[in-house]
């Protein structure tokens, strides 16, 4: 029997609607578990096939979203699969929310391509279009390939990274232990690997946190405030603190060197932080501060841009169009007293990313950036963009699935079982957080061996 | 000029382990089988370590016997000390491994060759393979002297011995292991036919005159007090011998000294040899070099046989030169005055390139030539004999017009080993270990029989006495544990002793027997007592329920990932495939699908290189195909 897929099938813009798609035997079942009416304490499930009906998802107790739902039954649809059809709000945080609940509730996440595969091997495409569906396929997983790592920021993959070498280091001494057990012993290693994995386990509680659909609303957008020495940043970060003084908050107790506030504007809450100037230096000192507010920006949601408009470009502000360029960032006219001699026109010659005049003296622009930033966050493109958040819902799956592999090998080692059940479990751990960094298992745990353990008589 | 010229079915080319294990399954088939050996006096030897099994190997000697092949009953002949690894860990990682007496394991397999019928022993080089017609398709093998032999199959079992050199220092011999003689002409015959070859490497350690050696320095190293037997149809009566001590010793700094500074006048660090050599199996160079922290490493001295005195040096193969060894080996403790009968030396020998077997063991590109052995890229007897067995056995049906038995990953070692061969490019020579079969719980040494007596029983080296006592054996496992799962245990004074007396916690209600079964600290066996209507049963019998009870929540959870597995392992790919007519497969999977031609989409999907993305692509084509 095949399994239930379940993907977004609508472009994720900010458009009004958005569908999820859920195809296989259990397509009907998963909607049951995760759908209300909003009148009737009828079951989804009764329903006549080929209607429409309107209603809620709810994950847990919680409300995602009203929706309408469209039931389709084999052989009859796209795939020739049982299939349903969920309409909801368009929104890129509703509709992965709405996804996530699908897949925690018996489906799983499609593979790129997997509803035309679907749908030509159930006969339901003609055999003269087998190239069209292969090309699908193959542009399809590529695409993933792309958005997938283009979602993963570096320290994510390092980490990522180094919990894989964690782990397989552990299997590939418990493997040197079976392969050559009267070269290497296993005798009380059981607590030394359960605090192992304590530990890996509590670093992929934290990946998971970070990954959580709410972090944004919840924590507020990391914002980073990049610009040459003197383009005004300072007086910038006053002036949008002093539109909502009330609610900024200092962080204290924090061991950064940057300031760290919290602000509102346009509705969304950031967490934003001033940095050093960025300009080529040979101050030692000078030169750390750069490197950190490159580090910082590197890892932020959003990246303010401040430039002095009665400056003309020079050098440092390549280096940030450059540095900007795969980023999500705004940039900030601030205008001087002085005479302008760069416009927004100047700018959009060297950046993809909006420009947003503003001046700190006169305090007007903020209501415009307000503006723009809800509708870049609305629309995704703050924090996730379309591709991301299909990919995220993919990382997240491969981190809990990796997660409860570990939860297995730590419950087998409580329960005394011999190692050579564990170090299963701790593969496929690893295998799944290879998912998430498009690694595949290959050789890997041999070559650890090799490499980490003298083998061999 | 006249010449022999003589009729067989089968032609096994050589008559090491693989070699043997081919040409027994084909005449015990009735097939008429020649075997070619470069010595008579050669068969079946081991020409470097003197034990069989192993961590994982056992397990292939238990697959090889559970088929029909005789690896098993033969060292259950003739060891000398046996063991089973892993006891305490899993059931699935218990291991088999006995000490041969090499020249009682030899002869013995030579007589069983000699005895067998329609089996014909022939020593003489084979200098070329024969093929006819377009598709090439075997003919026969012309040796050395000319004389020609057609057959309908072909079987390589080379091992070693194609264009062999052997190397200590800076003295390089071209002969076969032990100075036997290499096999100088057979590679290019194979290269004329399409055949591309590489070069592999391994090696050897010492042997020492077991006089010289003081044992008072060392660990002794005894076997199991009650031995195992490999073979299902060896009387575990019969293996309860007197058995010989093994010794424990180990290298120190002096030992590392000396290779560290001759480092330079090694083969390997100084560029003599260039192949490939195990890295699993390192020299003691190699160990000293890669691992400069380790400050000691083992050495195990085990003897090469009851009627000799050569003590095998295992854990310090070596390729250095003769001074150097001399050095080298009595820096070690209890071994300050040995003398060296054999020197170390390295071997260096042609063996096929990746990619031109199916997994039937015959080659892609020329029908009823077949492969088995360590020419296809392995190591070790065990692998070799496994391979030369399937080989055997696929030849046959080759001749019956039969499908090849191929046995799946999640059915056997010998899957996951010939899987293995034909769908990865290995740098050096491959060795089984358990860490590569992904299902390994459901591939114990211990069900060996279970899994595979059927196959041996369809191919027919299994005889119908041997298959129903199997079915009763499998059916009264099957009983016992369906009685098992609902026997209760109350609370009395017996059962808590008898948890008492495991360190187990007693019980205050009632309990099911299974879950005390469960129990890290208890088994079946343990709880007998608290089973008053137990019926009498085997301890085969005994030992499957237990293991099956014991570790049900793991093997049903492998037997699910067994399930999905296999549905692309039957979804074959037509052999007839171009590759270049699927679009939109990336240049790197074409690529590999090309060099490999997969034989399942679960294969195709096993090769490095092709992504979950290729195979959907690949199911398309091929249906689209249909």
């Amino acid at each position: 029997m095949k399994d239930t897929i379940a993907a977004i099938a609508s472009g994720m813009t900010a458009s009004g609607i958005g569908i999820i798609r859920i195809s296989g035997p259990e397509a009907f079942h998963v909607l049951g578990r995760i759908f209300r009416f909003a009148k009737s304490e009828k079951r989804i499930e009764d329903q006549k096939a080929n209607t429409i009906h309107y209603g809620h998802i709810f994950r847990e107790n919680e409300t995602i979203d009203e929706v309408l739902v469209m039931l389709m039954k084999a052989p009859h649809t796209y795939t020739a699969e049982d299939t349903v059809e969920i309409d909801c709000h368009g929104g890129p945080f509703v509709m992965q929310k709405i996804l996530q609940t699908v897949v925690e509730n018996g489906a799983r996440l499609a593979e790129p391509g997997e509803f035309t595969r679907r749908a030509f091997m159930n006969g339901r495409i003609d055999l003269s279009e087998a190239e069209a569906v292969m090309d699908v396929i193959s542009a399809g997983s590529e695409d993933a390939l792309k958005s997938s790592l283009k979602q993963l920021g570096g320290s994510v993959r390092r980490e990522i990274a180094d919990l894989r070498d964690k782990i397989i280091t552990e299997t590939a001494f418990i493997e040197a232990a079976i392969d050559d057990p009267e070269h290497y012993d296993l005798d009380g290693y059981g607590p030394t690997l359960l605090e192992n994995l304590g530990k890996v386990r509590r670093r992929i509680d934290k990946l998971l946190a970070t990954f959580e659909e709410g972090r944004i609303i919840r924590n507020g957008i990391r914002t980073v405030i990049l610009g040459k020495p003197n383009a005004g940043k300072s007086s910038l970060l006053n002036y949008l603190l002093g539109e909502e003084r009330a609610i900024v908050t200092d962080i204290a107790g924090t061991t950064r060197d940057s300031l760290e506030e919290h602000i509102r504007i346009g509705g969304l809450e950031l967490v934003l932080t001033d940095t050093a100037g960025i300009r080529e230096t040979g101050d030692i000192i000078e030169r750390m501060g750069v490197d950190r507010a490159l580090n910082l920006a590197a890892e932020a949601d959003l990246i303010l841009v401040v430039l002095d408009s009665s400056r003309a470009f020079d050098e440092d502000d390549e280096k940030i169009f450059d540095f900007i360029r795969e980023k999500k960032a705004v940039i900030l006219l601030n205008k001087s007293d002085l005479v302008p001699v760069i416009s927004s026109s100047d700018i959009r010659e060297r950046t993809a990313a909006p420009c947003v005049i503003i001046s700190a003296k006169e305090e007007t622009g903020g209501e415009e950036l307000g503006g723009l930033l809800r509708s870049l966050f609305l629309s995704g493109r703050i924090g996730m963009n379309e591709e991301t958040m299909i990919t995220n819902v993919r990382h997240k799956e491969a981190l809990t699935e990796a997660k409860r592999s570990l939860d297995l090998a730590c419950g087998s080692i409580e329960a005394g079982m011999p190692e050579d059940f564990i170090s299963i479990d701790l593969m496929d751990a690893y295998a799944m957080l290879g998912k998430i960094t498009g690694e595949e298992v290959e050789d890997d745990l041999a070559d650890t061996i090799f490499s980490k353990f003298c083998m061999g008589k | 000029m006249p010449t022999i010229e003589e009729n067989y079915d089968v032609v096994v080319v050589g008559a090491g382990h693989a070699g043997c294990e081919a040409a027994l399954a084909c005449a015990r088939l009735g097939f008429e089988t020649i075997i070619f050996t470069v010595s008579v006096d050669s068969i079946a030897l081991m020409p470097c370590n003197p034990n069989i099994g192993g961590s994982s190997k056992g397990h292939l000697v238990r697959e090889i016997d559970a088929l029909g092949g005789e690896m098993g009953k033969n060292i259950d002949r003739t060891f000398i000390q046996s063991k089973m690894l892993n006891k305490s860990k899993g059931p699935a990682v218990h291991s088999l491994r006995a000490q041969a007496d090499k020249a009682d394991y030899s002869r013995t397999m030579r007589q069983v060759l000699e005895r067998q019928t329609g089996l014909t022993i022939r020593q003489q080089e084979v200098a070329e393979i024969v093929t006819e017609g377009d598709p090439a398709r075997i003919a026969g093998v012309r040796t050395v002297s000319g004389a020609f032999y057609h057959a309908k199959a072909v079987i390589l079992c080379t091992g070693v011995y194609l264009k062999a050199r052997c190397i200590y220092g800076n003295v390089s011999q071209y002969t076969g292991p032990n100075g036997l003689m290499a096999a100088n002409h057979l590679s290019a015959s194979l290269m004329d036919h399409g055949i591309r070859l590489v070069r592999f490497k391994t090696g050897t350690p010492a042997r020492i005159d077991r006089k010289s050696i003081d044992f008072s320095k060392m660990a002794i190293q005894l076997g199991d007090e009650k031995v195992v037997p490999f073979s299902f149809s060896t009387d575990p009566a019969s293996v309860q011998i007197d058995q010989v001590p093994c010794y424990l010793t180990y290298t120190n700094e002096e030992t590392h000294r000396v290779i560290r500074e001759n480092i330079d006048r090694s083969p390997l660090y100084g560029g003599i040899i260039h192949a490939t050599g195990p890295r699993y199996c390192p020299s003691i160079e190699d160990k000293v070099m890669k691992f400069p922290d380790k400050d000691r490493h083992q050495v195990f001295i085990e003897p090469e046989g009851r009627y000799t005195d050569e003590m095998y040096i295992d854990g310090m193969s070596s390729s250095m030169p003769e001074d150097v060894q001399f050095a080298m080996y009595r820096s070690v403790p209890g071994l300050e005055n040995a003398r060296i009968v054999r020197n170390a030396y390295a071997i260096e020998y042609d063996c096929l390139a990746p990619g031109q077997l199916k997994n039937t063991l015959e080659f892609k590109s020329i029908q009823g030539l077949f492969s088995g052995g360590q020419c296809n890229g392995s190591s070790g007897y065990e692998e070799a004999a496994a391979q030369g067995l399937m080989a055997g056995i696929n030849a046959v049906r080759y001749m019956r017009g039969e499908k090849g038995l191929v046995l799946l990953r999640s059915e056997a070692y010998i899957g996951v080993l010939i899987d293995d061969l034909v769908t990865k490019e290995n740098l050096e020579p491959y060795r089984m270990m358990t860490s590569r079969a992904e299902y390994r719980l459901l591939l114990r040494q211990d069900n060996a029989d279970l899994r595979l007596r059927r196959y041996g029983y369809d191919v027919g080296l299994i005889s119908r006495e041997q298959m129903e006592a199997l079915e009763e054996k499998r059916k009264a496992i099957r009983d016992e544990i369906e009685r098992v799962r609902h026997v209760g245990v109350s609370p009395s004074g017996q059962v808590n002793e008898i948890l008492a007396s495991q360190g187990s916690t007693p019980i205050d209600n009632g309990s099911s027997l299974i879950e005390l079964i469960r129990r890290p600290e208890m088994n079946y066996d343990l709880l007998a007592a608290a089973d008053p209507e137990r019926p009498d049963l085997p301890e085969a019998v005994r030992e499957q329920v237990n293991i099956e009870i014991k570790y049900e929540g793991y093997i049903s959870r492998q037997k699910k990932q067994v399930e999905q597995f296999a549905k692309n392992e039957n979804r074959l790919i037509p052999e007839d495939i171009d590759y270049d007519l699927v679009p939109s497969l990336r240049l790197e999977a074409r690529q590999k699908l090309k060099t490999f031609r997969p034989a399942s989409i679960g294969q195709a999907g096993r090769l490095s290189g092709v992504t979950p993305a290729d195979v959907s692509v690949l199911l398309v084509y091929i249906k689209s195909r249909r």
